[in-house]
Order: C-alpha cells, then structure tokens, then sequence
C-alpha cells in the first residue's frame, strides 16, 4: 500500500479560544478523547456501583440499604442488566477505543487531527446523550429493564412480562440506537484517519500496534454496530406499533393473551449475537494494542513477531464474525451449525493464542522495567490466559450443556471484558497520562492500586469457574430455593468480600489521577523512553500536535536495544540507518 | 518486584489450578446415561487447558523475574523468530480444533438423532414461574392444547390450557413433579406458555431452551434413581430464580405403580 501524505487541509482551523470552544464542543481529538475517556470513567463507577449492590445482595438478602432499601428480586435483575449495559457499551467500548484512540491516534501515526473533526465531536455528544438516557431509565415508572443486556424477547418485547420492562426498556433502545448512531461515526472517522493521513514513511506495517487494533476495532465496529441498531429498532416496534418481528403467535403473560403473531424469538438472538461477539473483540482488541506496546517499551526490545501479532490480529477481526452462533448452542439452533460454529470458536483461540506466545517473547530476554505501566500489561496477559482458556470449554457444545448460562461463563466473560480489558486501560492510563497531563502519576500508589487490584479480581473471578462447575445458574436473584447452590454459599460470600475490598481500592486509582493531574511530578516529553511518534513532541502535545513540524517515519514502532546504538531506543523519525534483520 | 510478581503470578496459578483439580466444588454427581460421555470430556478438557494454563502462567512468572533489569547489560534485539510462530501456531490449531473435533461423537450421539421410537414421551410446559409434566395416559396421545385458555388457578390442567372438549386430554395425566422410570429413555417435548426458559437438571447433564412458538425435543435415560434438582437456566423474569421443580427417578415397577395410581385418580 503506497504512503499517505498528510493532508493540510483537515486542520485549516486554528486553536480555538475560548472555555466553550476548547473544552466542551471542541474539535481536538485531544479534548475528545478525554471527553470520552471520563465519560468511561464516570460510567464505570456508576457500573461499580451495581455491580457492589448486586453482591452485598446475594450475602444478605434481606438488608435493607440507606436510601435505596431492600433490594427486590427484581431490582436485583435491573441492576445486573444496567450493569451489563453500562459496563460493555459505555465502558469497554468507549475508553480504550474512543477515548485512547481519538488521543493517541492521530499523534502516533503522525497526523494533526482525525479526519472528520466535526464528526468526531458530534459523535461524543451522541454518545454522551446516549449515556444520560439510559440512566434516565432508572428513573422513570417501572423503573429500568431486567431482561438482561442482552435482552431476549419475548421477555423484552412485553412490557406486562415483568416490572421495568415498559418505559424504561423502551429508553434502553432508544440509548442502544443513540450509541450505535455514535460508533458508526465514530467508526468512519478512524478507519479514514488510519487510510489517508499516516505521516510520510508511515507505512501499515510501520504502524504501532495500538493503531492497527484501532483500525481493526473500527472496522469491526462499522459492520456490527448497525445490525445491533436494525434489532433494536425491530424489537421498538414489536413493543410499540403492533409488529411480530420476535413475538410469535399463541402467549399468554400473566394469565393475559398477547396479541401477536408469526415471530421469531431466535431472530433477535441471531441479530443481536452477530453484533455481540464482534462487540466483544471491540472490547479487547485496543486492550491488546496497548499491551504489545507497554511489554515491548518496558522490555526494552522490539515487540516479538510484529507480521504475525497483525495477522493475528486480522484473523481475530474476521473470524469474530463467524462464531455467534457459540452464543445460541442451547438456544434450539440445529445441532448441525452449531458444529460448525464450534470448530470456528475453537479456531479463533489459534490467533489468541499466538499474540500471548509472542507477549511472553518480547519479555524474553528483555531488560524488563516494572514501571506501574508495565505492571497493568503484565497483569493483562495474566488475566487474558485465564479468561481465554475457559474459551475451550464454552466452545464444545458438548460441555455447554452443562456449563450454559451457569456462573463459568460470568467467570469467562469477567476475567477477560471485566478484567484484562480494565487492565489494558489502567496501562494506557499510566503510560499516557504523562504525555496528555504534563505531569507523572504517584508511583506509589499506581503500585498499590496493581497490587490490589490483580489479587483482588483473581479472588472475585476465579472462583466462580468452580460455582460454574457445580452447576450453579447465572442471574438469580436469590440463591436460598435450588438444594444444590447450599453447599456454594460460602465460595459467594468470600466472593463478596473480595469484591467489596476490590471496589474500595479503585478509590486509589482515582485519587491518584486527579492529584496528579495538579500535584503530579512535571514530566518530561518522553519519560518511558519510548519511540513512537507521541513521544518526539511536547508534553502536553500543541495543538496541531507537532507544532508545525511534519513528521517523517523512517522506522518500525519498536526499534529499542538495536546494536550500535547510542541509547537503547530509536525514535520512530530518527535519522539514523539501522540495518535490517 | 519482579520476584514479588513472580511469587504472586505462581501462588494464583497454583491454588486455583488445586482447587480444580480438587473435590471442593466439583460437577453434580452423575445420574444420566449419556452424561458419562460428557463428564469424560470435560475431564480431558479440563486437563489439557490446565496444562497450558500452568506453562503459560509460570512462564510469564518466570520471565518477569529472570528478565528483570539489573542495571547493567542491554536487551537481545531481535523481531521474532517466524520458524517457532509457525511451530506454535501449528501446534495450538491441532491442540484446539482436535479436542473440538473428539467431543463431536459425543454431540452427536447426543442430537444429531431424536429418541428411539420406545421412549417414555413427557410434555414439559414452562410458565413464568413453575414447569408443568405431561403424560400422555394409557391411550398414548397428547390431548390438544388450547395455549390461550391456560389458567393457573383452576389446577394443572388448565394450566397448561389442556382442552378438555378433546377426547385423548381425558386420561392425560398433569404433575409438578417430573416422575421417570430408571433407565427408560425420555423423549421430552418442551414447549413455553409466555417467555424463553430452560429445561436444565444439571445431574443429569441436560439442557435446553424452552422457546414459545417451537416444540423442541431432548432425550436422555435416567441412570440412577433419586431426587434430582430441576432448575431453570434462562432469565425469564422476576421468579427465574424459584422456577425449579423436582425430577423423581424411581425403579421400572415403582413408576409403573405410579402411574396407575395417577390413572385411576383421574378415572374417579
């Protein structure tokens, strides 16, 4: 693929002035970025928030909480599904993508700005009004919806087929519609920035790794979101205007007949899972990005196999197209597909596995400095091996008969959404907080917040693969009607523990970030020594990025230790042979 | 730090790889014919992931530590090594799709084929938030189902919406508790009155969505007589946690005696 060359045009605008302008409808990816990034932040507290109430629940059931009360069967299901919601779309799908991305993009492949400012703008404030109507659902009659966030029909199409299920679903898809609106903007904006503006010598296969998952997570975003957007438009109207799109003919809910006809439960399934499992490669990819990055800069060395990390990273894309199906083995799909998604579920562990292969080479024989950044990374590719490696068993339709909707798969999805992908975004927090702030994090207590935090979620996570095991079903509310979960209440209570001390340190994490931001060490321009292009420009970046300058590449993104060289890492632009290998 | 790290990455490793391996939590005892298969391959499943789990894992430990930056000496500069990414990417297909491709026999022992002819038929009608057993009475029919009739108050057969105008309902015979004979195949018909639930009894290695609008079959022979725990699976709303029922294996001559007492109550 030929260069690009940067184009002047895009940022024929010059720094704005003015509180308005620069810092709420700005136009600077930087400011979007962060704009998003502490949406993310505010959302996973109030996701954190649930997630707390869900488990002191499950302890003590009948506790009545100040301000809240006691916690019903049913707001127990509110609070998993806004939990879910929350936590997948404006968490996991909107830090390490939009916020990361917008910051980081644009700076590391050498360009101004993304492609389309005004896009990107508007695509936050989307986003941000998506955010404040789905929180608006907890306040309306009827409260929030409880059918899960994957919310299958006929459960989500009936408003009288449970509390919650009348107002406040309908603002639950209003939102989804919102948020899907904002990533296919989103989505063209990056893939466009990724094509057309890399800096002279910026070739693809010169690109950091965060900006090929970047790319990658975009693409997979244009070609998901909008069928997520199709099924909840479906499902607003079979609530709303009398269509059967999911509800077949014949039901009866509550004693009352429902009048509709001649739709198909498993329809929504099949729409919703072809966005879902993508959804969840949107999730992780940028968490790898980051990881390949952080290893590779705190080992010092180049990052192992960097063709194959990006086939890899390829395959992961594409094959996470073709294994929904995995997500529907007990859902009376014909026993014949679900094989053949079995064996490309099974397929798709191949590129995962590769990339931790080569994570553990580009630490092999390193010079490994265990910097808070590095610590996080480190911790991802932990917590991705154990969240991946109960892959295996939910993909043999053989064992997820056992193990379907039981705690295995909450253990499965936590380890690697609820976990390692948080951990992908303390790293990239405490890696670029330097460059986007002026200012260093307080080592100390980036280094307590690991420690805490990595024990502290193996405690939450880990055990529920045993839950799991003993057969104990997912999203009950209450756990004293089922014999055999008795013998398991003292595995969820110490769960519950772990989660409550796990929660309390992220208050670190977050004092740590505000404080720093005014009382941080000053930072230099490129405090890790690193090489890509964020790290040749000031601290905090000028507005244009580069301050006039226009960057030439004239090698790979991870030039560190080469032989001969003055200091154990090559800038990106430096003029400088290095032979090659 | 490293070898703090080290210590952290091998203790988790090992106390979580013991407690699998343990007997603390482990899968419901076995009381299915065809779950023997199941249990089997889980075992080998659980064991080869473990050994990937404890090589991955104790190596990242290790490499923390051993490649830890003394101050002195540089990095070994290299990109990759494409003889091992082959090796390993070779390898890790054939440790996969291999171990998919040995628990295909047993799916499709399972479902690819319906039950044999002689099986005991039991209809299983799932309701927010009780499951209902069907029987189909010595003339060996299923009565129509009138869906829209159904009324919970008025006992189990209204609640299933069991048409009481067709002559075959007459002598079918409607619990709330699943009685099976030992070692009889079951072919079970499961059907939902209003939302998606799901047939599972986890000793016995069941599980299927009950899907309104589908009739969808699931067979398995009880192998052990006992009480065994049915418990629903998938999110139906606010009582999905208490939507359990109870499945009762007893011998041949019991359930033969049960079913009679059952005929002749009907018959009254």
């Amino acid at each position: 693929m030929s260069e690009a060359h940067v184009e002047t045009a895009v940022h024929a605008h010059t720094a704005p002035t003015g509180f308005i302008r620069k810092y709420i409808f700005s136009l600077d990816h930087k400011v979007i970025g962060l704009q998003y990034y502490f949406l993310a932040l505010v959302a996973v507290f109030v996701g954190i928030f649930l997630s707390l109430l869900m488990r002191i629940h499950l302890m003590w059931p009948t506790a009545s909480l100040p301000w809240i009360g006691e916690i019903k069967p049913e707001t127990y299901l509110t609070l998993l599904t806004m939990h879910g919601t929350i936590m997948v779309f404006f968490v996991l799908t909107t830090a390490p993508q939009s916020g990361f991305g917008n910051y980081v993009l644009p700076i590391q492949i050498g360009a101004p700005d993304m492609a389309f400012p005004v896009l990107n703008m508007l695509s936050f404030w989307i986003t941000f009004l998506s955010f404040a109507v789905m929180l608006a659902a907890f306040f309306v009659e009827g409260g929030a919806p409880l059918s899960g966030w994957t919310q299958y029909p006929p459960l989500s199409a009936i408003p009288s087929a449970g509390p919650g299920q009348g107002l406040g679903m309908d603002l639950w898809i209003i939102s989804i519609a919102l948020f899907c609106a904002a990533s296919l903007m989103g989505a063209l904006n990056f893939i466009t920035t990724v094509l057309d503006l890399r800096a002279r010598g910026m070739s693809l296969m010169r690109m950091p790794l965060t900006c090929w998952t970047w790319f990658v997570t975009a693409m997979l975003a244009l070609l998901a979101f909008g069928v997520l957007a199709a099924a909840g438009i479906l499902l607003l109207l079979d609530r709303n205007a009398g269509t059967s799109f999911f509800v077949p003919g014949g039901l009866m809910v509550t004693g009352v007949p429902i009048k509709h006809q001649g739709g198909s439960p498993l329809l929504w399934q099949h729409l919703f899972w072809f966005f879902g499992h993508p959804e969840v490669y949107i999730a992780i990819l940028p968490g790898m990005g980051v990881a390949s990055q952080v290893l590779s800069t705190f080992s010092r060395k180049p990052i192992f196999g960097y063709k194959a990390m990006v086939y890899a990273i390829l395959a992961i894309a594409v094959l996470g197209f073709l294994v929904w199906g995995h997500h529907m083995f007990m859902s009376g799909l014909s026993p014949y597909s679900a094989f053949a998604f079995s064996v490309l579920t099974m397929a798709i562990g191949v590129p995962s596995a590769i990339k931790t292969f080569n994570w553990l080479g580009t630490i092999w024989r390193g010079r490994v400095r265990l910097a808070s950044p590095m610590l996080f990374a480190i911790g991802f590719v932990s917590l991705f091996v154990s969240g991946g490696l109960s892959g295996p068993f939910l993909a043999q339709p053989v064992l997820d008969i056992y193990l379907h909707d039981s705690y295995f798969v909450v253990a499965h999805f936590h380890l690697i959404m609820g976990v390692a992908a948080i951990f992908g975004i303390f790293a990239g927090t405490y890696y670029w907080f330097p460059k986007m702030f002026g200012r260093m994090m307080h080592e100390g207590w980036a280094k307590a917040h690991f420690w805490l935090t990595f024990v502290g979620t193996y405690a939450i996570f880990m055990p529920m693969h045993y839950l799991g095991m003993a057969g104990h079903p997912r999203r009950y509310s209450e756990l004293t009607q089922v014999k055999f979960l008795e013998p398991l209440m003292s595995l969820q209570h110490f769960i519950t523990i772990a989660a409550i001390i796990t929660i309390a340190a992220q208050f670190i994490f977050v004092f740590n970030l505000f404080w720093s931001m005014l009382k941080g060490k000053k930072a230099s321009d490129n405090p890790w020594e690193a090489t890509t292009l964020e790290w040749t420009t000031s601290t905090p970046p000028p507005h244009d990025n580069f301050g006039g300058r226009v960057p030439v590449v004239r090698h790979g993104p991870y030039e560190y230790s080469v032989p001969g060289a003055p200091r154990d890492y090559t800038m990106q632009d430096e003029e400088v042979e290095i032979a090659k290998h | 730090m490293g070898l703090a790290l080290l210590f952290a990455i091998w203790l988790i490793t090992l106390v979580s790889s013991y407690f699998f391996y343990s007997d603390t939590w482990q899968m419901l005892p076995l009381a299915s014919v065809h779950g023997s298969a199941i249990d089997q391959q889980m075992r080998l499943t659980m064991v080869l992931m473990g050994v990937v789990f404890l090589a991955a894992q104790l190596g990242l430990g290790l490499f923390v530590w051993k490649y830890r930056d003394r101050g002195t000496g540089s990095a070994t500069y290299f990109h990759g090594h494409t003889g091992l990414e082959w090796t390993w990417t070779v390898l890790t297909a054939i440790l996969f799709v291999g171990l998919n491709l040995m628990g295909y026999n047993v799916w499709a022992a399972n479902r690819f084929q319906g039950a044999s002819p002689g099986a005991l038929q039991v209809e299983v009608t799932a309701v927010q938030f009780a499951w209902y057993f069907r029987y189909a009475g010595p003339d060996g029919k299923f009565g129509r189902i009138q869906p829209l009739q159904a009324d919970a108050s008025q006992g189990n057969e209204a609640a299933i919406g069991l048409d009481q105008t067709d002559p075959a309902s007459q002598d079918d015979i409607v619990t709330t508790v699943l009685v099976l004979p030992e070692n009889q195949e079951v072919d079970a018909l499961l059907r939902a009155q209003d939302v998606i639930h799901n047939f599972n009894v986890p000793a016995m290695r069941v599980k299927q969505d009950v899907v309104p609008g589908l009739l969808i079959h699931t067979h398995f022979i009880p192998s052990k007589a006992g009480e065994y725990e049915l418990a629903c699976a998938e999110l139906c709303g606010l009582g999905h946690y208490k939507m359990t029922a109870m499945v009762k294996v007893v011998s041949r001559e019991d359930f033969e005696k049960w079913m009679a007492e059952r005929v002749a109550e009907k018959q009254q």
